[in-house]
């Protein structure tokens, strides 16, 4: 038994990383614990086949506020990018391609009404966004028991929203419960503009277009302007050297990160938490435990149901985290040609989603555990932009594929992932002819994958669903959003928290800024 | 008991019948029925002065079927029915009965219940309200298997002084060593009895419980036996003065179950039931232990008190005032005249910090003759002990009478 730290991190994604460093930084003794290992969680880069790696999780960095960026010295401590602000192309079969880059929507054959409803409706999602990007940086507000705070959050909501101005206030309460199929196609006439915009809001979700929440989740994911983005960045080395960054500047600031150590459960006495058993059978102690871990990890696994309320629990179950999205990655023995995209547009974020229909009907199946027949398509080529991931003149692709239900009726047994995988090349042979011949060796990870390879239950992108059931004050759960579970000692910071998932690091900010506030009141 | 019915009480299509449904149909002169958790129940059958006085001198019969049932086994019981409760249940060892109170996480009671430990890792849990779905959540992460089992199980309550006599001459032999809250079987034509010495009227009495089949035959046999003893069936209007009486609360009367209440702050802990001794914060884990914690520390907001009003007109629904007869304090939740204690006894739910014993307050009582109302302020005094609490219902062996 060693009582050197008095906070233990079990989980060393980013979101563990950002509150270890900020921790630290506040003079706390922190240690993280994680079971992988390297550092990053869901944001790590792997070699996938020899000589090829790729970022296996998340790909794309496009939430990280670039304030957070700065502050935590991250260039300092190695942080490169390899490219920055990134273009989207929506890739169709007859090549004329849409991209979106920014306010500016081109192609070809798109006419000028809808060039100017896509910039204007940029500029208008970038405002609603905002007050959300307000509130991602704040902890949520309690409604019962409320304090000063609270309320002041709640003041400065209600604020950031008047000041939208009349039309924006009213615009944004109409259509902020709607769903993406009738947003975009009230807003536009070209399919192809209907399609690249659904397919952002249903990413990382397990929701079809149809679904309503799908234009809260847009507005989650357009954050990212406010947060400083002008579009998706790779950075040098994948995702795990951003990772690499993080752990550097928490131990720089004095934290110790002990990697292949799992944690096997939370110890929790007379209803406080005072440390943790390793897998190894070591015990560490620490007044203060925080989870980077998801909910129902955390709280099911690591803390037992036993030790908690029921009425609690219940809520806990409720959480819906049922994973979609898949990845392939694919070692290529030279660049897919692409007819009809410009060369030099080859690494920017390509999508491939037909239409609003084809989305639909791509998620259908998912409703009765089946995988879509036509999946839909995020991909990149980072070694365009970084060489270093694959041998001299040999490329990666990085595809994150939906829909592909974690609870497949029939397992994903080793024919269903040849049938899936089969499925998605050949969507890929429409937009890349010949891709087929070029792949020397590939890896599909569906998830069950991404649970067993980062611990996310479900392997849900965000550790639960983006609805607006399960965001701000009732994230992760109703009443127990402020980080501070129902154990004294006991905190949540990873993405199943509020504000949510995807590489942002503010869950694990708010949360640490919430202790030391704690601490400093006490 | 239960006055929320939600189906017409006469209109016997939308009722459930209990298995001893026929000999009450006939013995039922007033033919005054009420619903109680779906179940065709009787209110009275008779006066209800002679099925009060059956309670208090001789032996009275009351059919408790529609008491909800669960039945709990597995491993993991004791353990899963720990994190229910909020007393320690491993204090109720096999071949007993408890009485308990569960709660949700803001420590709120959602019912009581009593708790009999019949076998191993086997438990009967009867309660008031129907909480199935909250036994499960509460399950989740424990071996138990939880069957809902009130159709399944007939029962009665044999209540009085002449109780003990009368399952004796019904051939239940031994039944007088069978100590408060102690359970035993006994063979039954075919099958058996489980007899527990328990009940909800503070007297001497016991609670059979059986399978359908044999509720007629236990009925009749129970009736030959009782016969000199002056056994009577009674409703539930006459057990309800004779648990105010004893003292006890019931659900929906004088607490709101928590998961029912609608509006915030109806609800009550068990601290503001009077039911301190009910919470065991050393045994471990149970939900609403964080709220009651807190709650110790921090003070209720309410206090359950039993009330001496002066005079006869029972207290019904009124509200209490302070000493000052100028503030309202609270209000009464039970009130009944009292016919064997002699006394006119209310229960109260009051503020904090009104209500410390012997606290002398106020009762405002409307009461109407011949469509002439009036008012009285009626003195009420905090009492610490209820009216009614006769050796009898302690004594073992049994006393004969
Ligand atoms: C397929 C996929 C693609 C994605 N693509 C993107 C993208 O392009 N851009 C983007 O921004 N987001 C993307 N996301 C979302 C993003 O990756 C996650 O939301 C984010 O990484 C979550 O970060 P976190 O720090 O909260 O948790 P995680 O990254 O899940 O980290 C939790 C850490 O805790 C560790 N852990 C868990 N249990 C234990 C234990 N018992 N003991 C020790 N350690 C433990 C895990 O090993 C892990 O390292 C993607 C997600 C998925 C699944």
């Amino acid at each position: 038994m060693t009582d050197t730290h008095d906070v233990i991190i079990i989980g060393a994604g980013h979101n563990g990383l950002v509150c270890a460093a900020t921790l630290a930084k506040a003079g706390r003794r922190v240690v993280v614990l994680e079971r992988a290992d390297r550092p990053g969680g869901a944001a790590r880069t792997r070699t996938f086949a020899p000589g090829y790696s790729v970022s296996s999780g998340a790909h794309f960095l496009n939430q990280f506020p670039v304030s957070l960026i700065e502050e935590l010295q991250l260039a300092k401590h190695g942080l490169r990018f390899a490219a920055k602000g990134l273009a989207t192309v929506a890739l169709q079969a007859d090549g004329r391609h849409l991209r979106l880059d920014g306010a500016k929507a081109a192609a070809t054959d798109l006419g000028a009404v809808d060039q100017q409803a896509f910039a204007e409706f940029h500029a208008e999602i970038a405002s609603y966004a905002a007050v959300l990007a307000g509130a991602f940086g704040r902890r949520p507000p309690r409604l019962v028991d409320s304090d000063w705070r609270d309320r002041l959050g709640l003041l400065k909501l209600g604020w950031d929203i008047r000041t939208l101005g009349r039309d924006r206030m009213r615009e944004v309460l109409r259509i902020g419960l709607m769903n993406i199929h009738d947003l975009a196609s009230e807003r536009f006439e070209d399919a192809r503009l209907r399609s690249a915009v659904a397919f952002d809001a249903v990413l990382g979700t397990s929701m079809g277009p149809r679904a309503p929440n799908t234009v809260m989740s847009y507005l989650y994911r357009r954050t990212a302007d406010a947060f400083g983005h002008a579009g998706p960045s790779i950075p040098v080395g994948g995702m795990g050297a951003f990772a690499d960054a993080l752990a550097a500047a928490a131990t720089a600031r004095g934290a110790e990160i002990r990697l292949q150590a799992g944690v096997a459960s939370i110890v929790v006495h007379e209803g406080r938490a005072t440390g943790v058993v390793l897998d190894s059978g070591e015990v560490l102690n620490a007044s203060t435990v925080i989870s980077n871990a998801d909910p129902r990890t955390t709280l099911k696994g690591l803390v037992g149901y036993r030790e908690l309320d029921a009425g609690f629990v219940r809520r806990v179950e409720g959480i819906r985290m049922r994973g979609m999205a898949a990845k392939l990655h694919l070692a290529l023995d030279a660049l897919p040609s692409i007819p009809g995209l410009d060369a030099a547009n080859a690494g920017d974020r390509l999508v491939l989603c037909p239409s609003l229909e084809g989305l639909d009907e791509a998620m259908n199946p998912s409703k009765y555990r089946q995988f879509s027949a036509e999946p839909v398509i995020e991909l990149c080529i980072p070694t365009l932009h970084d060489p270093s991931l694959a041998p001299p003149g040999k490329h990666v692709i990085s595809a994150v594929v939906q829909y592909a239900p974690v609870d497949l009726e029939g397992g994903w047994t080793a024919a269903a992932r040849a049938e899936f995988e089969a499925r998605i090349m050949a969507r890929l042979e429409t937009v890349m002819p010949g891709i087929g011949s070029l792949v020397s060796s590939s890896e599909l990870c569906v998830a069950p994958d991404i649970q067993s390879e980062f611990g996310i239950h479900g392997g849900h992108w965000h550790h639960g669903e983006i609805s607006v059931d399960q965001l701000l004050m009732m994230r992760p759960v109703v009443l127990f959003s402020q980080y501070a579970m129902p154990i004294d000692g006991l905190w949540l910071c990873g993405a199943g928290a509020h504000p949510g998932g995807g590489v942002m690091g503010l869950a694990g900010r708010n949360c640490a800024q919430e202790i030391i506030r704690k601490r400093a009141s006490a | 008991m239960n006055t929320l019915a939600t189906r017409p009480a006469h209109d016997p299509r939308a009722m459930l019948e209990t298995p001893f449904h026929p000999r009450i149909a006939a013995a039922n002169g007033l033919q005054s029925w009420y619903n109680w958790k779906g179940y065709v129940s009787a209110e009275r059958l008779d006066q209800i002065e002679f099925e009060y006085f059956a309670i208090r001198n001789a032996t009275a019969v009351f059919d408790i079927s529609p008491m909800t049932k669960y039945r709990i086994e597995g491993p993991d019981s004791e353990a899963f029915l720990n994190r229910l409760f909020t007393r320690d249940v491993r204090k109720i060892r096999e071949g007993r009965v408890g009485y308990g109170v569960w709660c949700d996480d803001a420590g709120q009671v959602q019912d009581d219940g009593t708790l009999f430990h019949t076998g191993p890792d086997l438990w009967r849990l009867c309660s008031q309200e129907r909480c199935l779905d909250w036994l499960h959540w509460s399950a989740l992460g424990y071996d138990v298997r939880i069957t809902d089992e009130t159709a399944s199980v007939a029962a009665l309550a044999v209540q009085g002084p002449t109780s003990c006599s009368t399952l004796r001459a019904m051939g239940l032999s031994g039944i007088e060593t069978l100590k408060p809250f102690e359970l035993r079987s006994f063979p039954f034509h075919d099958g058996e009895l489980m007899v527990s010495r328990t009940g909800f009227t503070g007297d001497l009495g016991y609670e059979i419980w059986t399978s359908t089949a044999l509720a007629l035959p236990l009925w009749d046999a129970l009736f030959a036996a009782g016969e000199h003893f002056l056994i009577k069936p009674i409703g539930s209007a006459a057990l309800n003065i004779a648990r105010i009486e004893a003292g006890f609360i019931m659900a929906g009367a004088d607490f709101v179950p928590a998961e029912q209440g609608v509006r915030h702050g109806r609800s009550r802990s068990p601290f503001e039931l009077g039911l301190d001794w009910l919470v065991d914060f050393d045994k471990g884990q149970f939900t609403g232990r964080r709220a009651l914690l807190a709650e110790r520390a921090s003070g209720s907001r309410y206090r359950f008190v039993k009330l001496d009003v002066e005079g006869n007109k029972p207290a019904t629904n009124s509200f209490i005032f302070g000493a000052g007869q100028r503030k309202v304090v609270g209000t009464v939740t039970s009130a009944v005249w009292c016919p064997t204690a002699k006394s006119n006894v209310a229960m109260a739910s009051l503020d904090m910090p009104y209500g410390r014993p012997g606290e002398e307050l106020w009762a405002e009582i409307y009461y109407m003759r011949e469509l002439k109302w009036t008012r009285v302020m009626a003195r009420a005094k905090v009492m610490e002990t209820p009216v009614f609490d006769p050796p009898r219902r302690r004594q073992t062996p049994a006393p004969r009478f």
